[in-house]
């Protein structure tokens, strides 16, 4: 499953992991789920389809609002009107294009 | 109540939403006080229903299902959503008309759940509440169109003002008049592919009939930028706390005293008028001062949960656990463990009961498992007992009182050694599987009082319903314990010492004398099994002292009888052993299982057992 998802989503070179992001990135997702862990594929689609259910789709607009204080983790996001807060660990399964470079290169 | 004869069937209504969006806001104003709550068969999730009658006269039954953001059933309150929309529950009928209340101000993530909800079959409309925020705000929704589009009413409405119903009532009229008829189910679980369809399908809703000003007036970030501060937010949520802390431990002194003061005068009054013998002694030994001594903590609950349901309703819980989540993670608990814990330090019940609030099963096994540690109010009567006979009231390091700072100790040794159990849960029992942590942060809300206070109230009779129940039968299996068989003709020592309690406490005596208890220590902590406090008593019992059972009396008789080791040792005792059947009655009810509370009557006995061996030999050693 996860294998289909990312030949149909390609990573783009210049995407960034939300994970990794520091407060205040924002941009657009560009990929969901797909992690490159074949051992734990099961827990990989759970985990997509739960970051899908609560608003992480391709094309929504996320913000970095606020860190935690231990490890800057968890976060909280803001996914087009909603906020979210999740680890940095399941936020690494969002792939987003950084706002700057996303009006750069006139993507919608 | 009266209910008109009627021969129309009532109308089922479900409300179902995503979590956050003012469902059970909704479901007060519709029903008013009129709810009955109660569990789903089999399962620990509530069920919640009420009736009302609309204009025209119809009577309707309203259930509030629990809120979730698919119908794909992940715990068990998703999967009782999901079941009672296509009709699988038993005891249940099918609702005719399915209510979906979205967020005004969040609507494309509930457009999302509607279009998966299309396919149950069942007649739907959509209510977009919170319409007050959404204009203040400038939002704009075009809900004619937006109706036009999805093929279903959608009607404005504000659950939280005295009329902001009367649009949705007039609709379930004007639907029920005209027939509603349900389809077949054709549902089934979305793949990840679906839920992207369906996403972009609610997409291009929001982006045809919402529009948004370019400049939000939105508060909620102004209150985040203070609140999630990294150091800040910790600084208030701790300020919080002690704030609550001190609500409950000060306010609640009086109404316990009355309560306490009332189950004596009732004991007294119900033996003046049975004459003496076993019956009397049942009811006002066993029953009446049994549940007395466990409803004594009603303020407390009352009042946690007060504070609890105030600041949950304003949207601060979800920033607690937010807050919260690195500390408690680490030893492989969830952020939302936070607020069964924060309960568990009035008393461990509700605490286990409050953690259905964790979807993970894993996490809320090991939230409950850990719950009974934190230091309960029962516990208080022991160790001020043992700590004013014991330990002097002076000053250390200055101005440090030494008496304070045990009591200090006992509470975080509790804290440290519930995250320890729940690291090793982790490690060894559940082999390291990070579940994760995905959560919304809804928007701050004003907090409606009415509400708030029936969310006290039902907390309440929950465990009013619980002393009636486990801990009634506790108790009078814990009275029989320590009543049978009867003292000979004669006998010099206490009847409890005769009894089926002392036969037991000297039968454990040389598992325990090793830890430094003596024969009354062991007795007495057999009708401490119905509730820590009771221990207290039951020494007073032991030591034959007449009175004032939790005075200085038996408190200055302590410190002639005990070394100070054996003292130290059933402190430490207290602070692990699962001094409390009502607990693991409770642990029962909500894990369907007896595998939970016999493992978490085991691990806590074998963690005291050893806590006091290390404390009294180390203290003996030490010269105590």
């Amino acid at each position: 499953m996860s294998a289909a998802i990312n030949s149909k989503t390609p990573p783009v070179p210049a995407a960034v992991r939300l994970g990794e992001g520091a407060c205040g990135l924002s941009g657009v997702v560009v990929a969901v789920g797909g992690r490159d862990n074949p051992a734990n594929t099961e827990f990989d689609q759970e985990l997509e389809r739960r970051l899908l259910e609560i608003g992480f789709v391709e094309g929504a607009h996320v913000e970095i609002l606020h860190e935690g204080l231990f490890g800057r983790d968890p976060i909280a996001v803001k996914v087009d009107t909603m906020r979210v807060a999740l680890r940095r660990h399941e936020a690494n399964a969002i792939l987003i294009e950084p706002d700057a470079r996303v009006a750069g290169r006139g993507r919608s | 109540m009266n209910i008109a004869v009627s021969n129309v069937k009532p109308l089922q209504l479900a409300l179902v939403g995503n979590p956050n969006c003012g469902k059970t806001a909704m479901f007060n104003a519709l029903t008013g006080s009129r709810q009955k709550v109660a569990n789903y068969p089999g399962v620990t999730v509530e069920r919640k229903e009420g009736v009302f009658v609309t204009p025209a006269g119809r009577h309707v039954v309203a259930i509030d299902l629990p809120g979730t953001y698919s119908l794909r059933g992940r715990s068990p309150d998703e999967v009782v959503t999901r079941d009672a929309i296509l009709g699988r529950l038993e005891g249940d009928p099918r609702p005719d008309l399915l209510v979906c209340v979205a967020d005004a101000t969040n609507l494309k993530i509930m457009l999302r759940l509607v279009i998966e909800l299309s396919s149950a079959g069942i007649p739907m409309l959509l209510a977009l509440n919170m319409m007050d925020i959404a204009q203040y705000r400038g939002i704009r929704i075009d809900a004619e169109g937006l109706s036009a589009e999805l093929g279903i009413p959608v009607i404005s409405t504000v659950a939280v003002n005295p009329d902001g119903t009367g649009s949705l009532v007039r609709e379930i009229d004007r639907l029920a008049s005209s027939g509603l008829a349900s389809n077949a189910p054709n549902w089934h679980a979305l793949d990840a592919g679906e839920v992207r369809n369906a996403h972009h399908l609610a997409d291009a809703l929001v982006a045809r009939f919402v529009s948004k000003p370019a400049n939000d007036r939105d508060w909620t970030h102004r209150f985040d930028n203070v609140l999630l501060n990294p150091v800040g937010g910790i600084v208030i949520l701790l300020a919080v706390l002690f704030l609550i802390f001190q609500a409950v431990f000060s306010w609640a002194v009086l109404p316990m005293e009355w309560i306490a003061s009332g189950f004596d005068w009732l004991a007294a009054t119900v033996a003046a008028v049975l004459p003496s013998g076993l019956l009397s002694s049942l009811i006002t030994d066993g029953v009446i001062a049994g549940v007395g001594s466990v409803l004594v903590f009603l303020p407390q609950i009352m009042i946690l949960f007060f504070f609890i349901i105030l600041l949950e309703d304003f949207g601060y819980m979800a920033r607690a656990a937010f807050l919260m989540d690195r500390i408690v993670g680490g030893a492989g608990l969830h952020g939302r463990s936070f607020i069964p814990l924060l309960s568990s330090f009035a008393c461990a019940i509700p605490g286990i009961m409050a953690t259905r609030v964790i979807e993970n099963r894993r996490q809320r096994l090991a939230t409950i498992m850990v719950a009974p540690l934190m230091t309960c109010s029962a516990r208080i009567p022991v160790y001020t007992l043992i700590i004013s006979a014991f330990i002097p009231n002076r000053q250390v390091w200055g101005f440090v009182n030494l008496q304070g700072l045990v009591m200090f100790s006992l509470y975080a040794a509790g804290i440290v050694s519930a995250f320890a159990v729940a690291f090793v849960f982790r490690t060894f029992v559940w082999r390291g599987k990070t579940e994760p942590f995905i959560m919304e942060l809804p928007g701050y809300k004003r907090p409606l009082l009415r509400s708030v206070v029936l969310g006290v109230v039902q907390r309440a009779v929950i465990f009013l319903k619980r002393a009636g129940t486990i801990i009634l039968s506790m108790m009078i299996l814990i009275w029989f314990l320590s009543t049978f068989p009867a003292p000979p003709e004669g006998a010099a020592d206490p009847a409890i010492n005769y009894s089926f309690a002392g036969i037991i406490g000297h039968a454990l005596l040389p598992l325990l004398s090793p830890i430094g208890f003596n024969w009354q220590i062991a007795v007495a902590l057999i009708p401490g099994l119905a509730a820590r406090e009771v221990a207290v008593g039951a020494l007073a019992t032991v030591y034959a002292i007449s009175g004032d059972a939790s005075g200085s009396t038996l408190s200055s008789t302590l410190a002639t009888q005990w070394s100070l080791a054996t003292a130290l040792s059933l402190l430490a005792w207290y602070v692990f052993a699962p001094q409390c059947a009502s607990t693991l009655g409770v642990v029962r009810r909500e894990t369907n299982s007896w595998r939970w509370p016999v493992a978490m009557f085991v691990y806590m006995m074998v963690l005291a057992y050893f806590a006091s061996l290390i404390v009294y030999q180390v203290a003996v050693a030490l010269g105590g």
